[in-house]
């Protein structure tokens, strides 16, 4: 049986090095036990119990390593010396560098003292011991989980607003705070106009539109601030540090419309603040009154508090194209349409702006069927065949349970894409499209195909791009990809509802729009 | 309502969605993750059990017992022989073993070679078979280590003309034993009992003992936090790791050994024997924090964990508030490196009263001060702190008396709090030594290993009914 040994002069590995080179040799072909060692005489006595002795290794001293290699063969035996020489070679080297991270918060916030805001994204049911660990600890907290009970979320709220911590959410969606995003976001530039804001994609789009001059902060509340039980603590406390802060020159405020008691107090809070402040209850009017601007749409926030900062007179937005231009669009479009084609259907993975669209309907006089509808009259189930008008919210529970949100994954809304152009008397499918953190990184590819279909069974298809050319996707690659595919696409929601019904109507609904 | 927060850079903690994580890091932000997963692993009657040990009593009571802990100031006061200091062994054939208790049956290769060479050693049978028969029919009674204020690595085999150190923890004036170390390879500790087993314990008592305790009573009392200390600085974990701190050992004795009245043989024996045995110091260690646990033990409603310890077949915890009660699960075989001509098979379930040490937030708990033992399962620096990082998040403080400086002088993380184990599912890790699963064979190699949670949830099942 071959035996094979060699010794290394005057060379030294910790034990620990020297035992794994030796089970790295005892798994090699052909090996039937092998002996990496210091030449100890106590190792040499390990090495003879274990038949590895050979008569060179009386040579070895306690200052040499020695290797002894058993196998089957004398080739295969010369092999593994040969590996085993290597190894011993071998700097030693970890496992890739593979970041710490903690088991749980508490150890978290012990070893990350500095930490400032604590992002929570759990299964509701836990949601709140988190949160109260983070305030408890002195944290920020952006609870983006939802299902959480409306008592916890008031512990939470007023044990935040005691301490001055912001408690964004549960089920918070969007918030940019010192120029960084969080959750579902956009990269936005800083400027000098600050946010908060009860709706998540609300928050998305105007923060997308103000990408020029920038934005301060965008707070998100959650959907559920507004309620009477809450009262509006973040929103309030968010204007209030919008108040303080040196940085914010204008507010906005987004939401759907809060009962009158809290629409009150968030006006009160504003008035005291006293900074110029946008206001958009969706489908709620808010008169200008003193510093509070009301604005009808996302679009006309952004656009209002732009031209406060930079002087100019804040006017509202119909679109942003001259009127010739639009009626040329109106024209190619309808020229494909049958005389039934007369309907719009809103495929939306943002709940807002599927709101506000329902709203620019209103205010058209086409009212519109939705699973998320502006009067309960109007409520259609999210699966059941459209009818007219319909908007969906692709965002709602049954839609998400089990499968991750429409902004990341596609296959339902290009289903329904598919289902609604097969329909006799759709003329638009008026789509959203959302860039940003946390969304698909190529809604245009990911659309592309059911588009397609949509085009070949004769569909208009419309669609406005909320994102900034800094977000992971880059807003201009997007737009062009889909613009290859045919579809128009407009500067913002409001727009792409508002072409959407100027196309149905063959340009019908224009005396609407002043 | 101050901004101060927007004033700061953002630091984020992410709970959840790893995407989230992704993003920030996208953004260049600062970000910490956690590894978020449900509570007690999502089971509803262990959640229900934790929401009733969030208590204000648990608090207080946990104060008391960290108080006790990190107060402790035990000190080598002698050397005695184990029947003049402990009780159960004045009797008829009466052994100490490691672990929960058990019976001769259910007992391991190992522990039974270490009975067998107890029994010869003692002059209670002359051969294996005779020292079997002794066991076998009962003559031989087994009590264990910690039942006893005693400890021992491994099998842990006590018997009563074995010499032990006497540590006395100086704050609550509890006594805590030890044995001396032998070494690795065929010692009695792995279950090895032959010729040479034997010459060397004779060796210890004859001489290595006597010298010791001489050399103490000039020395004076040797406090041992300070030793502790100082070695965690120079990359021992006080487990499977003892290079510093027997050295220092030597250092505080080696002076006053050459005073005295020994033969120069004999001083030159003993010396050689130490420093030929990097694990000398690890049973001085042990002793150490047996007392001090035994002083955190017994305070109601306590949910520090004051004893982890394995005798080969059964692996045992205690819990303060419950005293003396053990909860076991079967041991399992640690992750092993075999020393050269070993294999998986040949290894023993996990073994030795040594984690005591990990109990005392030493061995894996400190691995951060010592990465080249978690080189033993093929980890690096990175995982060595990790480990450090982990257990601390089953324990209630970080001691700052022992600074780990590869953890920016982080103390290490100490009194483990069974909550948190059954709150985040981690079971304490444990480094240690194995041993060959037949009698009489001796060391195999040294591995890690999670300790079984199936102890901890019996244990906090009942701690909680006790609440």
């Amino acid at each position: 049986m071959p035996k094979k040994s060699f010794i290394s002069k005057g060379d030294y590995r910790d034990s620990v090095f020297l035992m794994r080179v030796n089970q790295e040799c005892q798994k090699l072909d052909g090996v039937k036990a092998c002996a990496v060692m210091m030449g100890t005489d106590a190792n040499k006595d390990i090495a003879k119990d274990a038949w590895l002795y050979t008569d060179e290794l009386a040579n070895a001293g306690p200052n040499d390593i020695f290797i002894v290699i058993d196998a089957i063969d004398e080739a295969k035996c010369e092999a593994a010396l040969a590996k085993a020489k290597d190894l011993l070679n071998e700097v030693e080297r970890g496992e890739t560098a593979e970041e710490m991270s903690y088991r749980t918060l508490r150890t978290a916030i012990e070893n990350e003292p500095d930490s400032n805001l604590v992002l929570i994204s759990t299964p509701g049911e836990y949601a709140f011991t988190e949160a109260l660990t983070a305030l408890n600890n002195d944290k920020n907290v952006m609870i983006f989980s939802s299902d959480v009970p409306i008592d916890d979320e008031l512990k939470l709220k007023q044990l935040g607003s005691k301490k001055g911590l912001l408690v964004m959410g549960p089920d918070c969606g969007t918030a940019i705070i010192n120029g960084i995003g969080l959750g579902f976001s956009n990269i936005v530039k800083r400027g000098p106009i600050g946010i908060v804001g009860a709706a998540g994609t609300g928050i998305q789009e105007v923060t997308s539109l103000l990408d020029d001059i920038g934005i301060s902060q965008a707070i998100g509340t959650g959907s559920h601030d507004l309620s009477e039980k809450i009262g509006g603590i973040t929103m309030i406390d968010g204007i209030r540090m919008l108040g303080e802060d040196q940085e914010t020159k204008v507010l906005v405020v987004i939401s759907k419309p809060p009962s009158p008691t809290v629409t009150g107090k968030i006006l009160e809070y504003l008035r005291k603040v006293g900074k110029p402040a946008v206001v958009n209850f969706i489908g709620g009017n808010v008169n200008d009154e003193g510093n509070i601007i009301g604005a009808l749409t996302l679009e006309d926030a952004a656009k209002k508090a732009l031209a406060i900062v930079t002087g100019a007179q804040p006017s509202a937005t119909i679109f942003s194209k001259p009127r010739e231009e639009l009626e040329a669009l109106i024209t190619q479009e309808t020229k494909r349409l049958s005389d039934k084609q007369k309907y719009v259907r809103g495929l939306f993975s943002g709940g807002t702006l599927c709101a506000e669209a329902q709203v620019l309907f209103r205010n058209m006089n086409r009212p519109v069927r939705s699973n998320v509808p502006l009067e309960k009259g109007l409520l259609i189930q999210a699966s059941a065949r459209g009818i007219g008008d319909t908007f969906i919210d692709m965002g709602t529970e049954e839609f998400v349970r089990g499968i991750p949100h429409p902004m990341i994954d596609f296959r339902f809304r290009n289903e329904r894409i598919i289902r609604e152009s097969q329909e006799d008397d759709v003329a638009v499918i008026l789509l959203d499209v959302v860039l940003g953190l946390g969304a698909n990184i190529n809604p245009a590819g990911e659309l592309a195909d059911a588009v397609a279909k949509a085009r070949v069974n004769g569909k208009s298809v419309i669609a406005s791009v909320c994102g900034t050319e800094r977000d992971p996707q880059s807003l201009h690659l997007q737009v062009s990809a889909l613009e290859k595919l045919g579809v128009i696409i407009l500067p913002s929601n409001a727009q792409a509802a508002r072409l959407a019904a100027l196309v149905a109507s063959r340009g019908g609904v224009w005396g609407y729009l002043k | 309502m101050t901004t101060k927060l927007f004033k700061q850079d953002i630091k984020v903690i992410n709970v959840g969605l790893a995407s989230f994580y992704e993003d920030l890091k996208y953004q260049r932000a600062r970000v910490t993750k956690v590894d978020w997963r449900p509570p007690a692993g999502g089971n509803l009657k262990l959640v229900q059990l934790l929401s009733k040990a969030e208590s204000e009593e648990v608090a207080n009571a946990n104060k008391i017992a960290v108080k006790k802990i990190v107060t402790s100031s035990p000190k080598l006061i002698d050397i005695k022989k184990a029947r003049d200091v402990i009780g159960v062994l004045r009797g008829n054939m009466t052994l100490l073993h490691s672990g929960p208790p058990i019976e001769w049956e259910r007992m391991s290769g190992p522990t039974k070679g270490g009975v067998i060479g107890a029994a010869i050693f003692e002059g209670w049978a002359s051969d294996a078979g005779q020292a079997e028969e002794l066991a076998k029919s009962g003559q031989i009674r087994f009590e264990t280590c910690h039942d006893n204020s005693a400890v021992g690595p491994m099998a842990g085999i006590i018997s009563p003309s074995m010499s032990v150190y006497v540590v006395k923890n100086e704050e609550s004036g509890n006594i805590a034993f030890s044995n001396l170390n032998e070494g690795v390879g065929r010692v009695l500790r792995y279950g090895a009992y032959d010729e040479e087993v034997q010459t060397r314990l004779k060796f210890m008592e004859d001489v290595l003992a006597p010298l010791l305790k001489a050399a103490l009573i000039i020395t004076g009392p040797l406090d041992l936090k300070n030793i502790m200390a100082q070695s965690l600085q120079m990359g021992d974990e006080l487990h499977t790791r003892n290079v510093a701190s027997s050295l220092l050992l030597l250092k505080e004795l080696g002076p006053s050994m050459v005073n005295t009245d020994f033969s120069k043989s004999d001083i030159s024996a003993s010396i050689n024997f130490i420093v030929k045995n990097q694990l000398f110091f690890l049973n001085i260690a042990m002793a150490a924090g047996k007392s001090i646990m035994d002083a955190a033990s017994g305070i109601r409603a306590s949910s520090v964990i004051t004893a982890l310890t394995r005798n080969g077949t059964d692996f045992g915890v205690r819990v303060s508030a419950l005293k003396d009660k053990w909860f076991t699960a079967p041991a399992p075989i640690p992750k092993t490196l075999f020393f050269p001509g070993y294999k998986e098979e040949d290894a023993n379930p996990d073994i030795g009263d040594s984690a005591i040490m990990e109990t005392n937030g030493f061995g894996a708990f400190a691995s951060a001060a010592s990465p080249a033992v978690v080189q033993v399962v093929g980890g690096d620096v990175k995982e060595a702190l990790r480990n450090t990082i982990k257990m601390s998040e089953i324990c209630l403080i970080k001691d700052k008396s022992f600074p780990i400086p590869q953890n920016n002088f982080e103390g290490i993380p100490r009194a483990i709090d069974l909550r948190r184990i059954i709150e985040t599912g981690t079971a304490p890790i444990i480094n240690t030594g194995v041993a060959n699963k037949k009698p009489g064979m001796g060391t195999v190699g040294f591995g890690i290993l999670d300790a079984p949670m199936g102890a901890f949830i019996r244990a906090f099942e009942e701690y909680a009914s006790t609440l």
